[in-house]
């Protein structure tokens, strides 16, 4: 008894609140946009907000037990979960239901249950576990490379069904690397991948490659202060240049930018890592190898967006960048989802007065574009206010992972906040038009068991694990 | 271990930052930027246009010629839609299966379609069908509006027909929206303003299938259609009617007008069409088949066509000769079977001979005008040929012969009187004299006139001196004072007297034994006319015949045009006359029978 007292004394009764917050906001959302009076009684699973009811009360359920069971299981329990995961992934592949072309459902009896929310849990409990191992070593190459590949199988597995969104949803357990002493520079480099990506859909590649040089060259010059080599090879590069205008003008070389650009890159190159060896100039070495390796990369992004993403995925993402506008294709969800927010006005419209929302202009309004139910009827204030909640949250509970004693739990706590932050920054991002539409829920707030369930249960063992923050030492 | 926990900072940095961004982002959506309200308006409200009946079309005489019949175009509400007898639907519809597939996938597969119909203009006899079985197909529903129904098929030119506005109207003029009626030509297009009336609007609430949700803040922006004004206009259905089957099988026109007002009588243009075919569902296709019809249906010869005015062309020459003193009604020329002067020879027909002025117009003397016309232009009163030239040509102008008269009907053209500039180009200033342009002395060579301009002209001799512009509308529903332009006297400023002189010229023609068309004489009207024959370089010259009558009160003035007819006397003068018999006593006199019947069993559709 004295255990149980001591117990419910150090839950964290902050972060329980928010998310009961969200939790019934969440739910009173649903139920302004499903809401008819035509409806027959409340009790029927015909209706979302019933069906949601239903699945809060079986989430409690679930917390109960998690306070039951002993702290340490969730650490025992890791690996062999891990491995259920994986083999459900696999499952669902063969024997899974495809709802909106993903493969990512197992139908069991009345309910149907998605995987990979859970897969989410169970990913962040091996690499707490792994991480926090006594022979992880951050800087050990082996060691980062078996922490990626944690991350990676599932990640991959859930790429076949395919399910874009609940991939990508994997890289933000880097926040995670990162905490535990991942170095800066890989996630700079990461952060620098993305922005050429970004760019080589933007610009021509020719464009890009310029710039990449200019960027190496001011880099290089900056960092060793010495102008003399940015100037010799400006001039090497001058020279190659006005040779191939001669020979283009005189019909010797094909009049293609494009290769000479390559050509007068490449022989600048093989010139800077011939002097880099000679004089052992490191640095220059590495630089050239990067740029190389951009060069290389800006190729790969073209594969990967044309072969590799559905076209309803390249839509989207060309949609943001400004490339394509179809205001009733593509366009059209995110529109009609700024309109549903933006005629929320300042204090909004009222519980359940939301035209847009309620006279379903918006698309997926229970589960993915929630958030535009909220901005309609709650307006400026209750958007900010339910912003205000869940950073609430997210900061409590990365004070709550700073407290821990355990290295386990520290890094389990940082898995949630970065899976729930992810979430909430694209899952919101989306529906204010600042992130390409990416199916993603809304923790806590959208309609759906699987994703309640899965989020509610990857909380509290967090909370538990604080909760036992003093007894629970590995 | 714990060298990192600075990265805490960090992370929370970036999760202060990213609430930050998504409230700026949120307060410039929602409370900056306003447009999403107005969207998110015109998402869920539904602008129902209730559509006026245009106004009604009648005669001078009060008899209706155009009004409105119900049409219902067939809307879906895609929601609502479950399966249906297919088969049945498009048998009551009698279009193919494939056809109905396609209006319904354009429907439901482009939401900009949402509200448009998927059959436009059924008839009443095909809605009577379908209401009664509209259990059969659920989301089907109706939109009423309606179209033209001519009591009179007549004067299609004149009454011209409705169309559905394109973008460009929409641009041009803000009022009309996609999918509205306006006047494309014709009255319906003059006096679109008055006939359309004003649409009414009822703004329903929606929501994103179409359906129905109550009306929009208890229909306080509701407004009531307001039917469009009605015409009268100024044509006599009869008139045309008739006039129209006389010209059945010919190419040309006629132009009627009562001289005292300036008022359109009659305007036909042959070959004409039934204004019933561009009505309704099957526009387009008998619209396209008009069009490409190598008569030319379409095209407005009484408005549009210019022709030269050939011999009616003489009376004009002689008022201007007489103004300028350059000829007096006592001046007499030889007829040697034409005119011939260095270089230049012109035909004349066998007649007595000397002729003076009035038997000159009586007989037609080629030969008296030519020399009449090469007084005037070298009359030795003006400095130059050039200056005796133009003070002629302002005296063509005083007569309506220029510019387009400006009737009440669109795509009007003008006649083509040359300027002296025109001469100077052609053959050097100061390098050209009447003989050069001797041709146009008997309204040849490169005087052209539309037919309503030698109507007016006519209008003109039988007011001696002054015309009113002509004009179709006679009176707007609700409107007191019509153009003020129409009820000013266009003055000629040539005396009266002149005018007498011509107008004996013009009675003898018709009614004395030597005339160019006494065959057409009527025992109790005296009708004035003066025959002509317009030289066609393409083919057969053209009929042509100007008249106005009873002599001493003027109440019809008339020009008839028949293309490939040759002679005046032949076509254009018995056609005339028969209309000017019709319009003043009502009936064909049993004793002209003959005539009419000649004209109705003339065909000269295919003569080149």
């Amino acid at each position: 008894m004295k255990r149980q007292i001591s117990l419910l004394s150090n839950i964290d009764w902050l972060s329980v609140i928010l998310y009961v917050i969200l939790i019934t906001f969440g739910w009173l959302n649903i139920f302004a946009v499903n809401y008819s009076p035509n409806n027959s009684t409340f009790f029927s699973l015909e209706h979302r907000y019933t069906m949601q009811f239903v699945w809060i009360l079986v989430s409690w359920f679930f917390v109960l037990l998690i306070f039951v069971i002993d702290s340490r299981f969730f650490s025992f329990v890791a690996y062999p979960a891990y491995g259920l995961g994986i083999l459900l992934l696999v499952a669902v592949l063969i024997i899974g239901t495809a709802i909106h072309s993903s493969k990512s459902w197992i139908v069991l009896g009345p309910v149907n249950i998605q995987p990979s929310e859970f897969t989410k849990l169970v990913t962040i409990l091996v690499l707490a576990k792994y991480l926090s191992g006594y022979n992880f070593k951050m800087n050990r190459a082996k060691n980062i490379l078996v922490a990626l590949l944690i991350v990676f199988i599932p990640a991959g597995l859930i790429m076949l069904q395919p399910d874009f969104g609940s991939t990508i949803v994997y890289g933000a357990l880097l926040i995670v690397l990162y905490r535990e002493g991942l170095h800066g520079g890989i996630l700079l480099f990461i952060l620098i991948m993305a922005i050429i990506f970004l760019l080589t859909l933007i610009i021509s590649q020719f464009t890009l490659i310029l710039i990449l040089l200019c960027a190496v060259a001011i880099a290089y010059t900056v960092l060793k202060k010495r102008v003399a080599i940015l100037l010799t090879i400006i001039l090497f590069a001058g020279i190659l240049t006005a040779i191939f205008s001669v020979l283009v003008a005189h019909d010797l070389f094909p009049h293609d930018k494009y290769l000479i650009l390559l050509l007068i890159t490449g022989i600048c190159c093989i010139a800077s890592l011939i002097y880099a060896f000679i004089t052992k100039a490191r640095e220059l070495f590495l630089i050239v190898f990067i740029l190389i390796a951009a060069i290389g990369f800006t190729y790969s992004v073209d594969y990967v967006f044309n072969n590799i993403m559905k076209e309803h995925q390249r839509n989207r993402i060309n949609v943001i960048l400004g490339l394509e506008s179809d205001p009733y294709g593509y366009e059209y969800n995110v529109r009609q989802s700024k309109i549903a927010i933006g005629s929320g006005g300042f204090v909004g419209k009222g519980f359940m007065q939301g035209t847009q929302t309620k006279f379903r202009f918006v698309p997926e309004q229970s589960t993915d574009f929630i958030f535009c139910t909220v901005g309609e009827e709650w307006g400026f204030l209750g958007s900010a206010a339910f912003i205000l909640v869940y950073i609430g949250l997210l900061i409590r509970l990365i004070l709550l992972g700073e407290r821990q004693r355990s290295k386990f739990s520290r890094i389990y706590g940082y898995g949630v906040v970065s899976i729930l932050l992810f979430h909430f920054a694209v899952n919101v991002g989306m529906t204010i038009g600042l992130f390409p539409v990416i199916g993603i829920p809304l923790p806590f707030l959208s309609y759906g068991g699987s994703s309640l369930l899965a989020f509610t249960i990857m909380l509290f063992i967090f909370i538990r694990l604080d909760a036992s923050r003093k007894t629970y030492l590995l | 271990m714990e060298q990192y926990t600075n990265r805490k900072y960090i992370i929370g940095g970036i999760i202060l930052l990213l609430g930050l961004i998504f409230t700026i982002k949120l307060f410039s959506l929602q409370v900056i930027n306003s447009s999403y309200k107005l969207s998110a308006e015109s998402n869920t409200r539904r602008m129902e246009i209730v559509y006026p009946a245009r106004g009604l079309i009648y005669d001078r005489n009060g008899l209706l010629i155009a009004h409105n019949l119900p049409s219902y175009d067939l809307k879906i509400a895609p929601y609502e839609l479950e399966a249906f007898d297919s088969t049945e639907l498009c048998r009551i519809l009698g279009i193919d299966i494939q056809t109905l597939r396609d209006a319904i996938q354009r429907v439901l597969r482009n939401p900009a379609e949402r509200f448009n119909p998927l059959i436009k203009q059924l008839s009443p006899e095909i809605f009577g069908i379908l209401k009664e079985k509209q259990f059969m197909f659920p989301g089907f529903y109706f939109s009423t509006r309606t179209l033209r129904k001519y009591e009179r098929e007549i004067a299609g030119h004149l009454l011209g027909y409705v169309g559905e506005v394109d973008s460009s109207i929409i641009i041009q003029q803000p009022y009309y929206e996609l999918g509205d009626y306006y006047g494309v030509s014709g009255i319906e297009y003059t006096y679109e303003k008055y006939l359309r009336g004003e649409k009414g609007r009822k703004y329903k609430l929606i929501d994103v299938h179409g359906r129905e949700r109550g009306s929009y803040k208890e229909g306080k922006f509701d407004t009531d259609a307001e039917s469009g004004r009605n015409l009268t206009v100024t044509l006599d259905a009869d008139l045309q009617e008739y006039g129209e089957l006389l010209m059945q099988n010919f190419t040309g026109s006629i132009v009627a007008i009562e001289p005292k007002t300036g008022e359109v009588l009659v305007l036909v243009s042959a070959p004409f069409y039934n204004p019933s075919l561009l009505v309704g569902r099957e526009r387009d296709e008998n619209y396209n088949e008009l069009k490409n019809d190598t008569l030319m249906p379409l095209f407005n010869h009484a408005i549009q066509a210019l022709y030269p005015p050939g011999s009616t062309f003489k009376p004009v020459n002689a008022l201007i000769a007489l103004q300028e003193n350059s000829v007096t009604k006592n001046t007499t020329y030889y007829c040697d079977m034409g005119y011939h002067a260095r270089g230049v020879n012109i035909a004349c027909h066998n007649h007595v001979s000397p002729l003076d002025l009035v038997h000159a117009i009586q007989h037609s003397c080629n030969a008296y005008f030519c020399n009449l016309f090469k007084l005037t232009i070298e009359d030795k009163d003006f400095g130059s040929v050039e200056e005796a030239y133009s003070a002629w040509r302002n005296h063509l102008i005083d007569f309506g012969f220029s510019d387009p008269l400006g009737i009440d009907l669109p795509y009007e053209k003008g006649g083509f009187i040359p300027k002296p500039s025109y001469y100077d180009r052609y053959y050097g200033s100061g390098r050209w004299k009447a003989l050069t342009i001797i041709s146009m002395a008997i309204g040849q060579g490169e005087v052209l006139t539309t037919p309503l301009q030698l109507a007016n002209y006519a209008a003109t001799i039988a007011n001696k001196g002054f015309f009113f512009t002509p004009h179709v509308v006679k009176s707007i529903e609700g409107i007191d004072t019509l153009n003020q332009k129409l009820m000013i006297s266009h003055q000629t400023g040539i005396d009266t007297t002149y005018f007498n002189l011509i107008i004996e010229g013009m009675e003898l023609a018709v009614n004395s034994p030597g005339g160019t068309a006494t065959w057409i004489r009527h025992g109790d009207i005296i009708i004035c006319g003066k025959t002509g024959t317009a030289e066609n370089p393409h083919g057969k010259d053209h009929s042509v015949f100007m008249a106005f009558a009873p002599k001493n009160d003027p109440q019809i003035a008339i020009s008839v045009y028949v293309e490939h007819g040759k002679w005046g006397a032949t076509y254009a003068a018995p056609i005339a006359s028969l209309m000017i018999e019709k319009y003043l006593t009502g009936t064909i006199d049993p004793s002209r029978k003959w005539i009419e019947t000649r004209m109705l069993n003339s065909n000269l559709l295919n003569e080149k």
